[in-house]
């Protein structure tokens, strides 16, 4: 051997600077580190993240009351192109691809083989043969693996493209103020491309809010002046920026499940028995078994058909107002039925709600006599509540605004 | 003249452990270590003027925390600091990182491969899920299959339920890991071979096996079994060398009463009617026990310390065919300065953990080829870490203790003896691998300590310097090890145990064979084990 | 359109069992061959004009219950060739000669080796013999054990008990052992465990000094032939023979079958086999579609990825199944001199691997994907046995040679002319004059093998014969009992439990699962 010359393959050398920054910032970065007032970060997949700008119960307000704008760049992008992009998205999820149309999005799942839930997360139809796959877990060995035999290429694409949530009763109103035209005519699940300085901004109506919304990508260099156009805009419309805390509140009120906390993922159980199957995760309803074959399909067929699922995923509403999260569940105050996986008082319902996920037959033919162990701490002394629970149907809180067409006041 | 309750032969870590766990229930026990210091090869010795060395072990993760406990081992000042990770140099200037936040562990693989970040997800989840299968098995004794009596088949049902609690797929991954290579095994998760290259690394320490042959999966289980406070696979530095492990054993041992004779070689096991009754030591002295445990290896303790008369013939026969495979040496190096690596940014984490030069199989693979050649390997797989960097103490301030484990190193050159002259020739070529990447590198050396197996049998005692005293082939693991029927740390001879590494479960600073053995001992003399505590449980 | 009930894709001699025993079941069984001629790499070919030969040359482990089943005697087959036996040719000390059952009598070592040889192969057939039940069973399915499962279980719990403590203690010791060190423990004599050594690896991407290699040798132990356990013949007409006695066999059940006729593809219907397509376009109609073919072909090719699972197609992709073995056929003008072999022992299997360290260094490259250039190899005189196979006077030389990396690195154009180089300098070397002789050579790399015989890799076991792909793991981990994750469709080669060989096995036991489970 000789001494060892230095590096030059650029890309590789300019790479190794990651490791400065352990903590990536998003596109967005300067903006929301303006905004911030409580310094309350934490770290979504990697990704310096607002947890809170200045207040969590008044920043759930402007979701509720304005336009709430939440950095969702860290979500996980991967792009599907190629002329069997169809078909093999309809490979990989449950829910029938060719039914959705360009310029459409739908929410979905995907399994193993042996029809346990991988994640969950929206597909985006950009254009015939251009899909997004947009999710919180990643997954491209899987991706690539499930492509062969197709006709269709799949990047990575997280860094590249920025995205943002803005949501709340305004926010159509804000975009058609900043210069969205015709944002009014967009339908829930709709996506369309917007000129935005040089490129474009891809708006689809969606939101993890339940609420009027809208998700906006851009290429990562447009990021910031897609900001201040919204932010400028937004003056008039009460725009504020909002953490995750909030978020979450409005998502249980949405009654919307969050992979790895609602469910485990299959690729991140150390326990074998942990993972869960579109049934009972609440998901069953996406497997379209209509459709040719998808990955899982011959397991879930046969789950359903033995009858050996064993849970099930249900919305509670529990008495009184204290907060249920991860509290056991009991099925006549004796028997354990299951857990709460997430919980939240609603303050647009003014209901106290959660996500279990219970063992059946509990939730499933018994559904009555459902109790919830809460152990409420305050002041160093914990106070045991065994409060009664509720079935309901999700989502709990359910906003015509987040449908109407074209929306109120815009 | 005094007789003791036990007398331990050889003051390694499992032979104090073991000590330690018998004191504490009462016996009176007595350690003979043929050295003027103890520890055996965890140890810390200052072999220049301001600098200690972990002249054998050099990192730690394996030693149960359970024995750490019940011995109170950080009252008497061990302490473990986990390191960052790691990198690989590769032969383009540039390296691999692995860094402790997963994230930028994710990144820093995608400089290489996007496919390959996102895959080490399934495969560290892989990996851990069968840690977590195997750790509580640690501290068990193996069940003999082959027995009737109801403890073997109370252990086997233990065994036979854990399975049959593993689904479908988890059982498959055990096979996988009991059978594959570590080559293999790696292929069906990642196309990068630097990144492979790492990773196999622990495939094959210790081992005289390549990466590309089956079993070395396991080994790389073997060494991800450990943790530093609950973090499964996480190494780390003893705080004043490795030798706080045995010195802390040591002070354990004392404190409970015991006592530790240096300079005590034993010349062999004192036998009258098919019953240890103690040792004599190299001078001729009669030491009298009622029992006798053996920390060195099964071959030094059945066929050197004891008559063969006393042993049955086919015992004898399958400790001779016991594996026990000199594979590799050790450098290490007192530098008056912290070298340069150029390929890394400055002030790089990897600078803490474990930095290798290896970045193809393909080398580790040739490298084992020369091993198979009777040769030290001319390209070898080098292990090294600084810990001075994260533990100050060990040399004065701005100096470092470099220690460089080797791979692969035989226990005999092309079927001669080793010569100084082979043993310089092996430093260079870890010395000269080294200063391919780290300009200057020469010229920081104060003292070096080369370690071939020579070394290691000759100080440490272990047959062919096998650092793990015995091959980690499932033909020497569980009830096999060290040889089937006497996998229980008792022997053939009444009263005479074994502690040491060559048995279950096998080699590494990790303390369970000797506290297994002393529960076993105890058991014979029916003693409370009462203060042996069982594995955590993993939940 | 033609509707069958069943479809065997392959006429190889796997297929060729499947097939008939499905037929005799009262089915409708079409079966497809792509090839003019049935036998796969079992077939006889003119390799050279008047010359014939079989890739496949030894038969060791055709099993009784398939010639007794398929009835193979009255179909023609002939079972009385006399066990051939096997000589290592030494390097200086001369040959040593095993005959009848792998050794039964040794010729050729002292006596005090001849007596620790015969504890050796004692001992390894006993443990073989735990091993054997196994074969001709569906494996047992890991995490759901069936009451069959529990009871060929239980029967070789109780079996290794019944071998005493000792010796379930060293099976248990021995099973995932390396050859070599197996070999160490108990002989003195190179050629002896350079014959272990050889046999262990046949066929496997392994060193003798690899851990586990002994399972090849038990796998090689576990057949039998000529009547004797681990035995073998050569047999009168060559291979072809053996594939003659099949198709008569398949005929008289009623098999109907194509040849030159390649599937295209693997037609589903609801996620299940619905029959195939042949290349001319026909489609051929069939609720049950049995593939003799290899794993990896009929998965990723016939059936597709689409409608299969992607772990499962990933599990398929990564079964290790690129070959080492070259298979070397000389047309020689006369019979060739290998000095101090009998005429007699020149009959039978001739093996060049001197030592454990020949084997293991000719392995040693294999692993960077070049060729020996020592190579170890077995070698056999088909003429001798079948004088039809060549012209009067002249002589067939048939050799397996170790080790020859299905991706040679260099790539076979250029690699090809320097080992047939390599392995006649061996030749030379134990049968001095050879080189003289030699009409007319072929030689078959890995590569060769896979376009002639339509098998990936080359590798005769349609996958390494290893500990990670055996029994329940075999092709993958989950689908192991020659059913598919696709309803109808099934494996019935080489590539599924126990592996391959000219044994039968895989197709007789696909062939009663398939009449167990749609009975």
């Amino acid at each position: 051997m000789t001494v060892v010359p230095p590096l030059t393959d650029e890309k590789r050398r300019a790479a190794q600077k990651h490791i400065e920054t352990i903590r990536f910032e998003t596109p967005f970065h300067p903006r929301i580190a303006a905004l911030m007032q409580t310094n309350d970060w934490y770290d979504w997949a990697g990704y310096k993240s607002a947890n809170t700008l200045w207040a969590e119960e008044l920043e759930y307000f402007a979701i509720r009351a304005q336009s709430a704008l939440f950095d969702i760049s860290p979500m996980v992008k991967y792009r599907i192109e190629g002329p069997d992009a169809e078909a093999f998205c309809n490979r990989l999820t449950l829910r029938d691809v060719s039914k959705l149309r360009p310029g459409r999005v739908h929410y979905t799942a995907w399994c193993d083989d042996s029809g346990h839930v991988l994640d969950d997360g929206t597909l985006f139809r950009l254009a015939d043969t251009r899909f997004r796959l947009c999710c919180q877990e990643r997954h491209l060995p899987w991706l690539l693996d499930g492509a062969l035999g197709f006709d269709v290429a799949v990047t990575e694409e997280t860094e590249e493209i920025a995205g943002l949530a803005l949501q709340g009763p305004t926010s159509c109103a804000l975009l058609k103020a900043a210069g969205f035209d015709g944002i009014e005519t967009m339908k829930p699940f709709d996506i369309r491309d917007f000129g935005h300085e040089s490129g474009s901004v891809t708006v689809s109506r969606t939101g993890f809010t339940g609420d009027l919304g809208y998700e906006l990508f851009i290429d990562t260099p447009l990021a910031l002046s897609l900001w201040d156009r919204l932010w400028t805009a937004g003056e008039l419309y009460g725009i504020r920026a909002i953490g995750n805390a909030a978020l979450n509140q409005a998502r249980i009120e949405a009654g919307l499940i969050v992979a790895n906390i609602d469910f485990i993922t299959t690729d991140h159980a150390l326990r074998a028995d942990r993972v869960r199957m579109p049934d009972e995760t609440g998901l069953g309803w996406m497997v379209d078994l209509k459709k040719g074959h998808f990955n899982g399909r011959r397991a879930i067929e046969d789950a359903r058909r033995n009858n050996s699922i064993r849970h099930v995923l249900v919305g509670l509403e529990i008495e009184g107002n204290v907060p249920a999260d991860h509290a056991i569940v009991y099925h006549r105050k004796k028997r354990e039925a299951g857990v709460i996986t997430s919980a939240a008082w609603s303050p647009t319902a003014k209901r106290n709600l959660a996500i279990a996920s219970l063992e059946r037959p509990y939730g499933d033919t018994i559904t009555e006599d459902l109790w919830v162990e809460i152990y409420a701490l305050h002041e160093l002394r914990y106070t045991k509540l065994m409060k009664r629970a509720t079935i309901v149907p999700r989502p709990f809180v359910k906003l015509p605004r987040r449908t109407a067409t074209p929306p109120a006041d815009c | 003249m005094k007789r003791w309750d036990a007398v331990v032969i050889g003051a390694g870590h499992n032979g104090l452990v073991n000590a330690c766990y018998l004191q504490r229930a009462g016996l009176d026990v007595l350690v003979v270590e043929k050295n003027d210091w103890i520890g055996g090869a965890a140890v810390s010795r200052e072999l220049t003027p301001g600098f200690t060395y972990s002249n054998c072990s050099y990192v730690c993760s394996l030693f149960r925390p359970e024995i750490m406990r019940d011995l109170e081992l950080p009252r008497y000042g061990l302490q473990v600091i986990p390191y960052e990770g790691g990198a690989v140099f590769t032969q383009d200037g540039d390296y691999l990182a692995a860094y402790h936040d997963p994230h930028a562990h994710r990144r820093e693989i995608a400089r290489f491969s996007a496919r390959d970040a996102e895959a080490y997800e399934r495969y560290a989840r892989d990996v851990t899920r069968q840690c977590r299968f195997i750790q509580p098995l640690l501290m068990r004794t193996a069940p003999d299959p082959a027995s009737f009596r109801p403890r073997d088949l109370s252990e086997l049902v233990y065994l036979g339920r854990k399975f049959a609690g593993m689904s479908a797929e988890e059982l498959q991954l055990t096979v996988r890991f009991w059978t594959m290579s570590i080559s293999d095994f790696l292929d069906e998760y990642f196309e990068t071979d630097v990144l492979k290259a790492y990773l196999a690394v622990s495939g094959i320490i210790g081992t005289a096996l390549g990466p590309m042959s089956p079993g070395t999966a396991y080994v790389l289980l073997h060494h991800y079994m450990g943790e530093v406070d609950g973090a499964v696979g996480a190494w780390g530095f003893a705080r004043g060398g490795m030798g706080s492990i045995t010195r802390a054993l040591a002070d354990s041992l004392r404190a409970s009463g015991g006592t530790i004779r240096t300079e005590a070689e034993v010349d062999h096991v004192l036998i009258r009617n098919g019953k240890a009754e103690g040792v004599v030591l190299a001078g001729g002295e009669e030491i009298r026990a009622a029992r006798v445990i053996s920390n060195a290896d099964v071959k030094r303790t059945f066929l050197k310390f004891v008559d063969e008369k006393e042993l049955p013939e086919p015992f004898v026969k399958s400790v001779r065919n016991f594996k026990i495979r000199g594979s590799s040496g050790k450098v290490n190096i007192a530098l008056d300065s912290m070298p340069q690596f150029p390929a890394l940014p400055e002030d790089s984490p990897c600078l803490q953990g474990d930095m290798h030069f290896t970045d193809s199989i393909e080398r580790m693979e040739r490298a084992y080829d020369d091993w198979k050649a009777g040769r030290w390997s001319a390209d070898p797989m080098i292990d090294m870490v600084i810990p001075t960097t994260l533990d100050p103490t060990m040399a004065a301030p701005g100096k470092h203790f470099m220690s460089c484990f080797s791979q692969y190193c035989p226990p005999q050159v092309e079927g001669r003896d080793w010569t100084d002259a082979d043993r310089d020739a092996f430093a260079e070529t870890v010395i000269s691998q080294i200063a391919d990447y780290s300009p200057g590198f020469r010229d920081r050396i104060v003292h070096m300590e080369v370690r071939t197996p020579r070394e290691i049998e000759a100080e440490v005692g272990l047959t062919e310097g096998n650092i793990f005293q015995g091959e980690l082939t499932f033909d020497q693991l569980l009830f096999n090890r060290p040889v089937p029927g006497y996998a229980q740390y008792r022997s053939p001879v009444d009263g005479l145990y074994i502690c040491g590494s060559s048995t279950h479960p096998g080699g590494g600073v990790m303390g369970a064979p000797g506290r297994n053995a002393a529960a076993e001992i105890l058991r014979d003399a029916s003693k409370s084990t009462r203060h042996v505590s069982p594995a955590y449980d993993v939940i | 359109m033609t509707s069958y009930d069943a479809i065997v894709i392959g006429g190889g001699h796997n297929g060729l069992v499947a097939a008939t025993l499905l037929a005799r079941s009262g089915r409708k069984v079409r079966l497809v061959e792509t090839a003019d001629t049935l036998g796969g790499a079992a077939r006889t070919d003119e390799f050279a004009p008047g010359f014939r030969v079989s890739t496949a040359h030894i038969l060791n482990r055709l099993h009784p219950d398939v010639i007794r089943q398929l009835d193979l005697a009255a179909h023609g087959l002939d079972t009385s060739a006399a066990p051939a036996p096997t000589t290592v040719l030494g390097d200086r000390e001369g040959p040593v000669t095993l005959r009848s059952g792998y050794g039964d009598h040794v010729d050729g070592i002292s006596p005090d080796e001849a007596k620790a040889w015969s504890e050796l192969r004692a001992l390894l057939l006993r443990q073989a013999g735990i091993l054997k039940p196994f074969l001709t069973r569906r494996p047992p399915r890991l995490g759901k054990l069936s009451r069959a499962d529990m009871s060929l279980l239980g029967g070789s719990a109780l079996a290794l008990r019944r071998l005493g403590k000792e010796d379930m203690r060293e099976f248990l010791r021995m099973v995932l052992m390396n050859v070599a060190d197996v070999a160490d423990e108990h002989l003195t004599d190179d050629r002896l465990k350079g014959l272990l050594a050889f046999d262990a690896t046949l066929g496997s991407h392994l060193g003798p000094r690899s851990p586990t290699s002994l399972l090849g040798l038990y796998y090689r132990l576990a057949g039998e032939a000529g009547g004797s356990v681990g035995g073998q013949t050569i047999p009168a007409g060559g291979m072809g023979a053996v594939i003659n006695a099949l198709a008569r066999a398949a005929a008289a059940a009623g098999v109907e079958i194509s040849t030159g006729a390649n599937v295209t593809r693997i037609a589903l219907e609801g996620g299940k086999a619905a029959g195939v397509t042949l290349g001319t376009g026909e489609e051929l109609r069939a609720g049950t579609v049995v593939s003799a073919i290899n794993p990896a072909t009929t998965f990723l090719d016939l059936v597709g990825p689409r409608e299969l699972d992607i772990a499962f197609v990933r599990k398929i992709g990564n079964i290790r199944m690129k070959g080492d073995a070259a298979k070397l056929h000389l047309a020689l003008d006369t019979v060739p001199d290998f000095p101090g072999i009998s005429d007699a022992d020149r009959k039978g299997r001739l093996v060049i691997a001197t030592s454990t360290d020949h084997v293991e260094n000719a392995f040693n490259p294999a692993k960077y994907g070049e060729f020996s250039p020592e190579p170890v190899m077995e070698i056999t005189l088909p003429s001798l046995s079948d004088p039809t196979l060549a012209p009067d006077g002249a002589c067939v030389l048939s050799a397996v040679v170790q080790y020859a990396p299905y991706d040679l690195r260099e790539g076979w154009e250029t690699g090809k002319p320097k080992f047939l180089e390599a392995i006649l300098a061996t030749l030379e070397a134990n049968a001095p004059g050879i080189r003289n002789t030699i009409r007319h050579s072929e030689l078959l790399t890995p590569a060769d093998i896979e376009s002639r015989y339509r098998m990936p890799g080359g590798h005769w076991h349609h996958g390494e014969l290893q500990a990670d792909q055996m029994l329940f793991s075999r092709p993958v981990a989950g689908h192991s009992g020659y059913d598919t994750p696709v309803g109808g469709l099934y494996l019935c080669g080489a590539g599924s439990h126990p592996g391959g060989g000219i044994s039968g096995v895989p197709g007789l036991n696909a062939a009663r699962n398939i009449l167990a489970s749609e009975r």
